[in-house]
């Protein structure tokens, strides 16, 4: 993974020194809340429910186990002893200090890492496929140019007050794994789809103006080809004409897509096209030079050549976690494993201390020394050998990261909600903690198989509930907490958005309703369907049925 | 009753105007309806609380503990803490303080 | 009129009222000109052989448009100088310098020696801009400084 020059590091201690002076000048009243909340946001720093809580970064969601460790030491050091990974593939704590928030960044450069703009009106976190590197399935790893668009767009002096936030999400694979068409910016490396003019070349497809939110939108195709060695110029024009143009006059109507949404794709393409031959008679691309010094740096491990490519599955709850959380790798011998941050009775995307430290000494020994944080809320260790799996999954499963749930109804993506966000108009972590108690069954789980339910506190949609296969949206009717369901979203490259079923329903009307949809998807699948697909086969007037249908005495459906 | 909250600046703490000063429990929070504005303008610019605003809250009767109760979840989950950590909440070892909030 | 607390050129400043962006063009005798946060930039474009100041307003420090007129100006060739003027506060400073500013009027006089730290504040620099300032990506590859 990449590792800082003398520069990088120079940048990262320069910023620590200029929060440092920013938090003394607003404790000293030098600076007022209004003036520091922006400067604050843009090192990760929110003042929310209970305490400030820190964003810290995790670029394209790539972390070695030195970053892991201290991220666990922090937690410990500066928190109450846990951590919540995020969906957008960063850390969060929830309880810290301002007059502490400063000697943590420090503490987070001397491992190479920050808290810079995962929060503010700027370009936020850079995100990637957590399989990088490791899937057969990827044209080329996608990270060298996620860390070449980190470089371009950290402190970029033009676009520190866009109109709202900005996210960028880079895949190299046509499974999508990032949601990349629910960005502001998504890029997909591709090879060039014009065969004269070089058919092996790769360059990067733009999608630009998705997002969730209150209007969900796919992004559209912008450009299907920027070469390499014009892709900071491009992205420069796509944002030079959203700060000039995105709308400023009403937050909620502020970020790219309602730009591209109301020129039409047409027009902002026109517009960025014409930036674009501009700004390359600027000179404002790095050389080729580089990318070809950055991408040594995510070159694969020392694989061993000629591992074992078998697995022992005489253990059954080791072949289950196999069978759910594992996924082919590249190299024979080696697997992609997945731990799962869904324990039944836990809280979606927690780690405490400890269990953080843990992942860090397991990827140390059995992956070669690096992790990934998913959009979902779990972690990855890209490269295990397979004859290592077993005594991974055993010590994960000790410290209760062993749940075989993956991409099931029990593997929940859930947004921290009312209790911890001053955003949220309802709580989303009993909701999910009830349907993963509902579910906990492994073979009902499994049963059920693939099923992404993903639940957000407030129509900020910030547990991506538009792209559930099941959604769900807390609301507040009167001061009351209340949850709407909805059905057929899908992130991946098939991007679709979730329908609503119907009217709202209380916390415990809501499992039920869950478990109505699962069961008429259960009834009605043919064979190898998912939920999504059966969903998609039959629409929504089945489950609309069911689950609107008065509840039986014995707790039947009323029309199977 | 209208009650006044804000964050501590320095530790982010959720605290709560007591009349002369700012606790950490609402319980201890006064009735500030006449002169919210006023007050809340001269502790923001001492620097005593940060990001201050009204709430509305009732006294509970004596047979319910007799505190003060906010009139809004969020408020009382800001009051207590999160309902699905109660390790964390400022009554850890309260059985009935889940209820208290919802 | 707002005082120019800070200002990076040795000319002598220009006195003249700075007329609106869409006047520039016909009132041929004005050398000043103040672009509003909604103005297009480019349309002074055709005239800036006669510009010698242009004022860009910050209705609030959050309005980011101003960073892009100045870039555009100095792009473009522009050499006159270029004024922030409204909210502008110290933690905009070296942004704005970047952007292309050398000359700051910010509403509330802002503290000297903060002001100082914050144009001093970064020694290298991730991005291009006209500013002549070398990116980290230039001094890494040993190629030319920037236009």
């Amino acid at each position: 993974m990449y590792k800082y020059d003398s520069y990088d590091q120079e940048m990262v201690d320069t910023r620590v020194e200029e929060f440092r002076d920013q938090t003394r000048r607003r404790i000293d009243g030098t600076l007022a809340e209004e003036q520091f909340r922006p400067l604050r946001l843009q090192n990760g720093l929110y003042l929310q429910l209970h305490a400030y809580m820190l964003r810290v970064a995790v670029p394209y969601g790539t972390l070695s186990s030195a970053q892991m460790r201290m991220l666990g030491d922090i937690a410990d050091k500066y928190d109450r002893g846990y951590g919540h990974f995020t969906t957008r593939q960063n850390i969060q704590y929830n309880w810290i200090k301002l007059e502490d928030a400063p000697d943590i960044l420090a503490d987070l450069a001397t491992v190479e890492m920050h808290a810079i703009q995962t929060s503010g009106n700027c370009i936020r976190n850079i995100s990637s496929d957590q399989y990088a590197g490791a899937a057969a399935d990827e044209l080329i790893d996608p990270r060298p140019y996620a860390e070449l668009l980190r470089q371009w767009s950290s402190f970029h002096p033009e676009f520190l007050h866009l109109p709202r936030k900005f996210k960028i999400a880079v895949i190299a694979s046509k499974t999508d794994r990032a949601a990349m068409r629910l960005h502001d910016i998504g890029i997909e490396i591709v090879k060039n789809p014009n065969p004269e003019n070089g058919a092996g070349e790769i360059g990067c497809a733009f999608y630009v103006g998705g997002g969730m939110g209150r209007t969900p939108m796919i992004a559209p195709l912008i450009n299907p080809f920027v070469p390499l060695d014009q892709l900071i110029t491009y992205a420069e024009a796509c944002l030079r004409v959203y700060n000039r143009y995105g709308r400023r006059d009403n937050k909620y109507k502020a970020r790219i897509k309602i730009l591209v949404h109301e020129l039409g794709k047409e027009e902002y393409t026109r517009q960025v096209d014409e930036e674009f031959a501009h700004l390359l008679t600027q000179g404002i691309e790095p050389p080729i030079a580089e990318l070809e010094r950055i991408i040594p740096f995510f070159a694969d491990p020392p694989f061993e050549a000629g591992a074992a490519d078998t697995v022992d599955l005489s253990d059954p709850d080791f072949a289950l976690w196999v069978k759910n959380n594992t996924a082919a790798h590249k190299q024979p011998g080696y697997a992609i494993a997945t731990i799962s941050l869904k324990p039944v009775a836990g809280i979606p995307g927690d780690a405490s201390g400890d269990q953080i430290r843990l992942m860090a000494d397991l990827a140390k020994q059995y992956a070669f020394d690096e992790l990934r944080v998913t959009h979902a809320q779990n972690i990855v260790l890209p490269h295990v050998r397979k004859a290592d799996l077993y005594t991974l999954w055993q010590q994960l499963d000790a410290a209760d990261l062993g749940t075989a749930n993956l991409d099931t109804i029990g593997d929940i993506i859930a947004c921290p909600g009312l209790d911890y966000c001053s955003l949220a108009n309802a709580r989303s972590i009993p909701v999910a903690q009830k349907i993963a108690a509902r579910f906990a069954a492994q073979d009902r789980l499994d049963t059920i198989g693939e099923l992404k339910l993903k639940i957000s506190g407030c129509i900020n949609a910030c547990g991506h509930h538009h792209a559930g296969h099941i959604g769900i949206l807390g609301v507040d009717r009167k001061g009351v907490e209340n949850y709407q369901l909805s059905l057929g979203g899908s992130e991946g490259a098939d991007t679709s958005l979730g329908q609503i079923t119907g009217p709202g329903f209380s916390e415990d009307g809501v499992v039920d309703a869950v478990e109505r949809a699962t069961d008429v998807y259960l009834a009605k699948r043919e064979d190898g369907e998912r939920f999504l697909d059966t969903y998609r086969r039959i629409g929504m007037a089945p489950f609309k049925e069911a689950i609107y249908a008065p509840k039986l005495t014995n707790g039947e459906v009323a029309n199977g | 009753m209208k009650i006044l909250t804000g964050n501590d600046l320095k530790t982010g703490a959720v605290i709560w105007w007591d009349g002369s000063g700012w606790s950490l429990h609402v319980d201890d929070a006064v009735d500030a309806s006449e002169h919210a504005d006023e007050i809340l303008a001269r502790e923001e610019a001492a620097r005593n609380v940060n990001s201050s605003y009204v709430v509305d809250a009732e006294q509970t009767d004596a047979k319910d503990g007799g505190g003060i109760r906010p009139g809004h979840i969020k408020e009382r989950i800001r009051a207590l803490g999160p309902t699905v950590r109660p390790d964390l909440t400022l009554k850890p070892a309260d059985p009935s303080a889940l209820n208290w909030v919802i | 009129m707002v005082e120019t607390q800070f200002r990076f050129r040795t000319d002598e400043p220009v006195a003249d009222p700075a007329v609106t962006a869409e006047s520039f063009g016909e009132q041929t005798n004005a050398a000043a000109v103040r672009l509003e946060s909604g103005d297009d930039a480019r349309v002074l474009l055709p005239f800036l052989d006669r510009v010698r100041l242009v004022e860009v307003n910050f209705p609030s420090f959050g309005d980011g448009r101003g960073y892009s007129a100045a870039r555009i100006l100095r792009e473009a060739g522009y050499a006159g100088e270029l004024r922030a003027v409204g909210a502008v506060f110290v933690d905009q400073l070296g942004h704005l310098r970047r952007c292309g500013f050398d000359s700051f009027a910010p509403e509330h006089a802002l503290d000297a020696i903060d002001a100082e730290n914050a144009f001093n504040r970064w020694p290298d620099v991730y991005q291009a801009t006209t500013d002549g300032r070398q990116p980290i990506w230039a001094k890494r590859h040993g190629t030319a400084e920037s236009a």
